[in-house]
């Protein structure tokens, strides 16, 4: 290997990195707010670059009969709540209609722009609106009802969310891979090295995120309160901050990044119904570096991920995943060694 | 009625599945049921890890597949005999057990799930990509196994030899949860703090229950091999791992039986929703994986302790037989001279943070001393009692117990020098009965582990530890209380239990964290009654209590501490007539 081919597989680990460092960032902010390990994280980026996708067929992507679903699931829950509660009617329908809103009123949008061929920016708005409620969905469905249970349970939930997310995916998407086109088909050159527009596009698009993410957390009232739960949820509950408000939002934000990131890595390789799994793992590998609780070494755990997998598939390309997963058990030990009475609550 | 049903369920059902294949039964169920004895057996070591310790896996599907892919390269490439192939399959699972464990088991539950998740994927990887292994394509030519001159097959033949697994498995991990290394493996659940008070090695049993759960995966693994024929990496995908968890979740977590149960409805109903939902929906593919998802769901919200607590409740628990009359005693530790220097605390400190909570505090205890630690709320006792017992690191100062320094020891270390406690908290396992959760006390006066358990050869121990368990609870008047589950007493009598529990140590001191809460007058009495006649014995007690008529009553001398700093040491008349300690608890007057 010479210094080239280095700088060229250092390039793209980093390219990949900055995608699985957005995954880490979702996955250890849920973990902090909602106690919940979110595996089928990377569904979501499955779902952004395939609701791309069938926008580029000038299809309707199957995303808003997904959503659509989803929405009405969580409505019936609604009345069944309301019911239970002895709640007024007018209040339950309230409820449903707020449940409703956002859900409808993407897919009427995506319905009606799917055949019209919108510029590509637009289609991939309609992309994040119609992925982004899932995230709130998925919570108030899966999670909501078990928020005090044990981490353990949750995981298990999360691989029953993971099972159910991707036979869905299948029924709703179908089994066709696609790959999208590049958002800027610019090409730099600076001696051997070749910088794609997509990949400036990723710097930058992950490096706002992060700024953005950054900014909610450390000067908006909301981000403050979503710190708090993460510190304490009793606490924060006690100051009025509802934890299930927390746990909507959270979940919210990870499936914007989560189709963000779809969005960015689509054109840079295939996806299929069931590729967000692999790639969500990845950011996760980063996120138990990061011991699920840091932000600062979630973004290096994963650019490490990247570099680890470029370079892993130049020296043996048939085991890059072997060496992408193997690494957890040394940052594990790593981990076991520094902080070793991890008492659970 | 019952008691009969009980005694005879499990050899009718052995009978029955042993003698399956002898009947005619069509070759398809005896299929069937070959898939769910081997399934069972996978979650059947789900159920000792998830539901009985609180920790889980989701790559038991690879240790499936180390038990598989040795079989298949032993007899294959190799022609070696099968039974090398399963011992060498056993191993291999064992040592990469050890690995795993012994990385994520120090912290805390859910890193070994995540690490299995890693393993899991990085095995099939592996499989997949090795020439050697025959890569996707696997092994193929598997011999059938021979049993002397008898050829197994794969089917009839092959079905009994997978139930003789299946069964010996459950219950030898049924005779294993009924036992001292059962009892400390059910108390791991509820955090390590008192498990390792009483002695035990929570990281160990961890490490024990993580290698039997893949030993019985490996088995599983090894059998498949031969009922198959073949193997290639797909049965033991990260998927298939999940979906061993979902049986055991499915069929009832915490129950042995539970796995078997589980193993059967997801075999049963797999089959019918591959060939049903694609029909329905019209396109073939995996979609049993929405149900599965959304079943796993439902399980965990709304029926968590799975399907066999509907079979559960027409079983009722019997009480354990009385069969420990006759058990010689167990050994006692040598005491103490009354008089001499027992715990020496010089200058213990904590800092949390910023926060001192515990400053600087010396006192010392004698043997056959009856101490007392008070102050008002907030004062550090607490604390102080952890820091004393090994719960919490020291900042600073030093710990000597008989002569030895023990500060910076672990609190099982502590423990097993003669230092047991109860909590200010109660903290037990609520699914034990109260003379299992006493007997878990005696831990360290056994020796028993688990292989000695399964086979039985640790009753003689068993009826003298629980021998040693009625004493103590005789003691504290609670014997008619002892069949029934911890979880079910009232707060005083959980108290009460706790002290025996920390009786059944046999200690040289007894730390007590407010003993007389909850307790009504007369309960206080016999309590303080129990407590003289312990000093009577040698043993010395140190306790916290807010209740200070039971202390002045009970106490030879007094510290008081407040706001982590030792306020005055003396006889309870001399704390009595201090007016730094008036003003302590009720504040000067200006």
């Amino acid at each position: 290997m010479d210094l080239s081919i280095a700088s060229i597989l250092a390039l793209d680990g980093l390219t990949n990195g900055a995608v699985y460092a957005l995954l880490a960032l979702a996955t250890v902010l849920l973990f902090a707010v909602t106690r919940v390990i979110f595996i089928p994280q990377g569904e979501f980026v499955a779902f952004g670059a395939l609701t791309l996708a069938l926008f580029q067929a000038g299809r309707v992507p199957g995303t808003v009969w997904f959503l659509l679903a989803l929405a009405a699931a969580a409505a019936v829950s609604d009345v069944i709540d309301g019911v239970r509660h002895r709640r007024a009617a007018q209040r339950i329908a309230i409820q449903v209609v707020r449940t409703l809103a956002w859900p409808v009123v993407a897919s009427a949008i995506a319905i009606w722009a799917a055949p019209q061929n919108p510029p590509l920016l637009v289609q991939a708005l309609l992309t994040m609106a119609l992925v982004t409620p899932f995230g709130s969905l998925i919570y108030r469905l899966a999670y909501e009802s078990l928020a005090d249970a044990p981490v353990l349970v949750l995981l298990i939930v999360s691989v029953g969310v993971h099972f159910a997310l991707v036979g869905l995916g299948l029924f709703f998407f179908g089994a066709e891979g696609f790959r999208n086109p590049s958002f800027w088909d610019a090409r730099f050159s600076a001696g051997g090295l070749t910088l794609s527009g997509q990949a400036v596009i990723i710097f930058l698009v992950s490096l706002a995120l992060i700024a953005m993410l950054w900014l909610v957390f450390e000067r908006t009232l909301v981000g403050k309160a979503l710190r708090a739960t993460a510190v304490n949820r009793l606490g924060a509950r006690l100051m009025g901050i509802s934890s299930a408000g927390a746990g909507r939002l959270a979940f919210a934000m990870a499936a914007f990044i989560g189709a963000l990131s779809g969005l960015l890595i689509g054109p840079t390789t295939t996806i299929f119904y069931d590729s967000g799994f692999l790639i969500g793992l990845k950011g996760f590998v980063a996120a138990v570096f990061a011991g699920l609780s840091s932000y600062p070494l979630a973004l290096v755990g994963a650019l490490g991920v990247g570099l680890l997998e470029s370079f892993g598939s130049f020296w043996a390309s048939s085991f890059k995943e072997v060496i992408v997963f193997s690494s957890i058990l040394p940052v594990l030990l790593w981990r076991s060694l520094r902080d070793p009475h991890g008492e659970e609550h | 009625m019952s008691a009969n049903l009980r005694r005879w369920a499990f050899p009718v059902f052995a009978a029955a599945m042993l003698v399956l294949p002898a009947l005619p039964v069509p070759d398809f169920w005896i299929t069937q049921s070959s898939y769910i004895g081997m399934y069972a057996l996978v979650s059947l070591g789900l159920v000792l890890l998830t539901g009985v310790a609180g920790l889980t896996s989701f790559g038991q599907a690879a240790f499936v597949g180390v038990g598989a892919y040795t079989a298949a390269f032993l007899t294959v490439n190799l022609a070696a005999s099968p039974w090398l192939a399963l011992l060498l399959g056993v191993v291999f699972a064992i040592v990469a057990a050890l690995i795993v464990g012994a990385i994520t088991l120090r912290m805390s539950g859910h890193y070994l799930p995540l690490a299995t998740i890693a393993w899991g994927l990085a095995l099939n990887y592996t499989m997949a990509n090795m020439d050697w292994l025959g890569k996707y394509d696997g092994i193929v030519g598997v011999p059938t196994l021979t049993l002397g001159s008898v050829d197994l097959g794969t089917g009839r033949g092959l079905h009994v030899l997978v139930w003789v697994f299946a069964l010996l498995a459950a219950l030898a991990v049924t005779r294993l949860l009924d036992s001292r290394t059962g009892r400390a493996i059910r108390s791991l659940r509820s955090g390590s703090t008192m498990a390792e008070a009483m002695g035990v090695s929570t990281f160990r049993y961890k490490l024990v229950i993580f290698v039997i759960a893949a030993v019985l995966a490996a088995m599983s693994g090894w059998l498949f091999a031969f009922f198959q024929r073949t193997v290639n990496p797909t049965p033991f995908s990260l998927g298939k791992g999940i979906e061993y968890l979902f049986m055991a979740v499915l069929g009832g977590v915490s129950h042995v039986w539970g796995a078997f149960l589980g193993a059967a409805v997801v075999k049963l109903t797999d089959d019918q929703l591959q060939v049903l939902l694609p029909r329905l929906i019209g396109t073939s593919g995996n979609f049993e994986t929405i149900v599965f998802g959304l079943v796993l769901i439902g399980v965990l919200k709304y029926a968590p302790d799975g399907l066999w607590t509907f079979a559960g409740r027409w079983w009722p628990a019997a009480d354990r037989p009385r069969d420990w009359d006759k058990a010689p005693p167990l050994p006692t530790r040598d005491k103490p001279e009354i008089g001499g220097p027992l715990l020496e605390v010089s200058a213990v400190r904590k800092e949390f943070g910023g926060l001192v909570a515990v400053n600087n505090v010396s006192f010392d205890i004698r043997a056959g001393d009856i101490v007392a630690l008070i102050g008002p709320n907030g004062a550090g006792k607490s604390t102080t009692f952890n820091l004393i017992t090994g719960v919490l690191p020291l900042t600073s100062g030093e710990v000597r117990f008989r002569g030895q320094t023990v500060s910076g020891l672990p609190s099982r270390e502590i423990a097993r020098r003669g230092v047991s406690r109860t909590f200010q908290h109660v903290k037990m396992n609520p699914d034990m009965t109260v003379l299992e959760n006493v007997a878990l006390g005696g831990h360290l006066r056994g020796s028993s582990g688990a292989v000695r358990a399964m086979l039985r050869m640790d009753r003689e121990e068993e009826r003298q530890l629980f021998a040693e368990a009625e004493r103590q609870l005789a003691r504290i008047g609670m014997t008619e209380h002892m069949h029934e589950l911890a979880g079910n007493l009232p707060m005083g009598p959980q108290r009460l239990m706790e002290i025996a529990r920390a009786l059944c140590t046999d200690p040289a001191l007894l730390l007590l964290d407010e003993p007389a809460a909850g307790l009504r007058h007369k309960e206080k009495q016999a309590l303080a009654k129990v407590l003289r006649q312990l000093k009577s014995e040698g043993v010395s007690l140190l306790l916290v209590e807010h209740d200070m008529d039971f202390v002045m009553g009970l106490a030879d001398r007094i510290v008081v501490m407040e706001f982590g700093t030792r306020l005055m040491e003396g006889t309870p008349a001399e704390v009595q007539a201090s007016p730094e300690v008036r003003a302590a608890y009720l504040g000067t007057e200006h």
